[in-house]
């Protein structure tokens, strides 16, 4: 059912997304687009030393990347650069393959139903890939079509 | 319900009985099919013509003096034929075998304008073309330092003809403008286009990807230079379609690709190309696609484009009000002359969420920008839905679109 797909919790983030904003003294940021949508994202992080201190979205998209922005930028408060790109790595990994559900992600499981709609992985991805763009420093604007 | 008034005349159950994909079930619901302007659904004599090339008739073409070979080469020709009848060109020799409307664009902008635009000259658009009407036409600018000037359109997605006018001077090498809009199904008046770009002296283009499926095609009529057109559109398969271009212009155009076929004569001094229009035709073609096509536009012919236009321009009328009901849609294209093309938003929600909750429902959507960004940047969206209807469409399906669209709404109020 569709509804395995937009679970509540997708709906709440994507009708009232958190951490939706720009910010004035980011210390990094980076865009990401999914071209065959058109799916503009701007991500914005304030790091302190070694650990995510704050971070933000602004962009436009469907709901199930708009949740994943929003959900991801509360879930990676606190962590550190590494923590964060292990988090992704895991986060694409419950999006790609049928390995069992972890207990670390937290929140994110919610995207599991992501799964049985591969059409939809690059809308829940857009915001992770631009993650790693902006703490990797890359200077181009990512794209989703680069997998 | 209305139904059942929809052009009784028109016996569309039995039409759908010619095309065994539509009987499935996706996700344990009728399939609904609204994506023909992505590629039409093909009907058995299509597949069957297919089949039978492989089973039976299988050799290349223009080669060898054994059976296959000429039965092969009858069946590919006699295609070109019947794409002479299908556009009405004066010759069959007009007649180019190409991939798709694609690479007709790309053949005429990399042949006849690299031969024919030069610095400073202009070549013109419209606001409304997909990708393929304007990227070859700006790598060729690009590339010859010539300007790209564009038609815009107004709040129904129709071209202004009178700023279209201005934009014409002795600079003018080519308008190349689509006939049918993909994204917004608007006819929009080529003829008269046509007639204008001559005026001033300009050659014309016509992509032809969305009309041919869907209106009488008659390019003596319209006088166009250049038309091209896509077979999968035509229920017809994917990987050939057709260019057609007069032939004084096509004799004076250098060849598109060099290799087998094209050539009368090479020695390693010089080669001698072949006439039309092979010249134009390196290489093994996609001949089945080719006898494929013959039996499209056989089936097509049986059923008869006029009949096919007045069916589909019924089915228009009825999505149109239909989803005009629907509170917080907004069309997206409302031209007075449109084809079957149903493109929308709604208020909240994106194209894929909706894409994806009608799919669920067994209904079939494009959603996106349609490779044609610039007209969602004019309507100020990033994409839109939309559903294009073919002739073996029902009222009922357009039912079914409207109580998805319904369930969308439940689920994302």
């Amino acid at each position: 059912m569709v509804d395995d797909l937009y679970q509540d919790l997708i709906l709440d983030h994507s009708k009232r997304p958190r951490n939706c904003h720009a910010m004035a003294d980011a210390t990094r940021n980076a865009e990401g687009y999914n071209p065959l949508c058109g799916d503009k994202l701007k991500l914005y992080i304030k790091m302190d030393g070694d650990i995510v201190k704050d971070v933000s979205f602004v962009g436009s998209g469907c709901a199930i990347s708009t949740a994943s922005a929003s959900l991801m930028t509360e879930s990676l408060k606190g962590k550190t650069r590494e923590e964060a790109l292990k988090l992704l790595d895991k986060f694409h990994e419950l999006l790609t393959t049928d390995t069992p559900v972890t207990k670390d992600l937290g929140k994110l499981v919610v995207f599991c139903g992501v799964r049985d709609y591969p059409a939809r992985v690059k809308c829940a991805t857009l915001a992770w890939h631009t993650l790693k763009s902006a703490l990797n420093g890359a200077a181009e604007p990512v794209t989703t079509e680069t997998e | 319900m209305l139904t059942s008034t929809i052009a009784p005349a028109f016996d569309v159950e039995k039409i759908r009985e010619d095309f065994p994909v539509l009987k499935q079930h996706i996700h344990g619901k009728p399939l609904v099919y609204l994506d023909s302007a992505a590629t039409a659904q093909k009907p058995t004599a299509v597949v069957d013509a297919l089949r039978h090339f492989h089973e039976v008739d299988c050799a290349n073409i223009h080669r060898g003096v054994h059976e296959l070979s000429q039965r092969s080469t009858a069946a590919y020709e006699e295609t070109r034929v019947k794409a002479r009848q299908f556009l009405n060109s004066r010759k069959t020799e007009e007649l180019i075998f190409v991939r798709g409307t694609t690479e007709g664009i790309n053949l005429v902008s990399s042949s006849w304008g690299r031969k024919n635009v030069k610095e400073g000259d202009e070549i013109v658009i419209s606001a409304m073309e997909h990708h393929s009407n304007i990227v070859p036409w700006q790598m060729l600018c690009e590339e010859k330092g010539a300007k790209l000037r564009v038609i815009p359109m107004n709040d129904r997605g129709e071209l202004i003809v009178d700023e279209y006018q201005k934009l014409l001077n002795p600079r003018t090498r080519m308008v190349a403008v689509t006939h049918v809009s993909n994204a917004l199904g608007t006819i929009n008046p080529v003829k008269e286009i046509i007639a204008m770009a001559h005026q001033a002296g300009a050659v014309t283009l016509i992509d032809g990807a969305q009309a041919a499926p869907h209106i009488k095609v008659d390019v003596q009529d319209l006088d166009a230079d250049f038309y091209t057109m896509s077979g999968h559109k035509v229920v017809g398969p994917t990987g050939i379609g057709i260019l057609y271009g007069k032939a004084e212009l096509l004799n004076a155009m250098p060849p598109y690709q060099g290799g087998g076929d094209m050539i009368k004569v090479v020695t390693f001094a010089k080669t001698t190309y072949a006439d039309l229009p092979y010249k134009f035709e390196a290489g093994t073609p996609n001949i089945a696609g080719g006898i494929g096509l013959g039996a499209a536009f056989d089936y097509v012919n049986r059923i008869g484009l006029d009949k096919i236009a007045a069916y589909e321009h019924e089915l228009l009328l009825y999505g149109t009000e239909a989803l005009s009901r629907i509170p917080g849609l907004r069309m997206i294209g409302t031209a007075r002359e449109k084809a079957a093309v149903l493109s929308f938003v709604m208020e909240g929600i994106h194209p894929h969420d909706i894409g994806t909750v009608l799919d669920r429902q067994g209904i079939a959507v494009r959603t996106g920008h349609h490779c044609a960004q610039p007209v969602m940047d004019w309507f100020h969206v990033t994409a839109t839905t939309r559903a294009s209807l073919a002739f073996y469409n029902t009222a009922a399906e357009i039912d079914a679109l409207v109580a998805g669209l319904e369930k969308v709404k439940e689920i994302f109020s």
